[in-house]
């Protein structure tokens, strides 16, 4: 049995999320960013920034709330216990900074089938209060045993 | 230049990460859960090792978090707490104030992330 592909182009309703300063400081010392922008709302403006930013990778935090329902739609139809993540992008707009709105939309861009195995690729746009795109990511999971 | 950034994530990392991310995966922070799927112990987060991929490269492009408009990856083997990250890339094109580099993440002799390529803005 092959991939259920019906779910291909399916989208997800809109996620949104506003970036808060304290919450990005978190995400910078968890990952190990020690760049003061990132923790000093003076040094952010000094550097040219709204306020401080979000490191790049901070896409996951306010990103994964679309995605993870589109990754664990029924009509998708994933066997977790199977599925790892096997590959990821991002591409970067305009930088995120605390005090933001960032509203993301998720839909199923591909779903595949090889080797016995399962691709299934999520595409996540992300974009700011003002309507300009700060991210577009493209997640891959890849379903082992899906044939 | 070169990439070249070198981080153990101590015992209690992906704990952090875990909140810092909201991804509470137990296969992340439940050594219990883990060994239960077939899991050695508890696993780093792909997306932190990811996150070191890009600390990495913006830093050897000046730190400017603007710098970093592209960076894909591919996630293979487990990354494990306690045991040294080593992210290392080159250059792969360079020209009209970008330059695109490739890299990979290792923990001993194990790649943990490969195939990483990422798309910098040049400090002009």
């Amino acid at each position: 049995m092959a991939v259920n592909q019906a779910a291909i182009g399916k989208r997800f309703p809109p996620f949104e999320y506003e970036v808060g300063k304290e919450k990005i400081a978190e995400y910078a010392r968890a990952v190990g960013e020690d760049n003061p922008v990132y923790f000093d709302r003076e040094q952010a403006r000094a550097a040219g920034f709204r306020d401080v930013p979000a490191p790049p990778m901070f896409a996951v935090v306010y990103s994964s709330g679309s995605v993870a329902p589109a990754i664990f739609d029924p009509e998708v139809g994933i066997n977790f216990a199977m599925m790892v993540h096997g590959s990821q992008e991002f591409v970067w707009g305009e930088p995120v900074c605390a005090g933001d709105l960032i509203t993301t939309e998720t839909s199923v861009k591909d779903i595949s089938e090889k080797g016995g195995m399962g691709f299934y690729v999520f595409e996540s746009v992300s974009r700011n209060q003002e309507g300009r795109e700060v991210v577009r990511g493209t997640w891959t999971n890849i379903v082992r045993g899906d044939s | 230049m070169n990439v070249e950034l070198r981080v153990t994530p101590d015992k209690y990392l992906p704990h952090r990460y875990a909140g810092a991310s909201g991804d509470f995966n137990p296969i992340h922070i439940d050594v219990e859960f883990a060994k239960s799927v077939g899991l050695p112990q508890n696993i780093l987060h792909g997306l932190y090792s990811m996150a070191q991929v890009a600390r990495a490269c913006t830093n050897a492009a000046g730190g400017d978090p603007r710098s970093l408009r592209r960076l894909s990856v591919q996630f293979r083997g487990m990354g494990l707490p306690e045991q040294e990250i080593v992210v290392t890339g080159s250059v792969k094109e360079e020209g009209d104030g970008r330059m695109v580099v490739a890299a990979e993440a290792v923990q001993g002799d194990k790649r943990i992330i490969r195939n990483a390529e990422a798309e910098l803005e040049t400090p002009r």
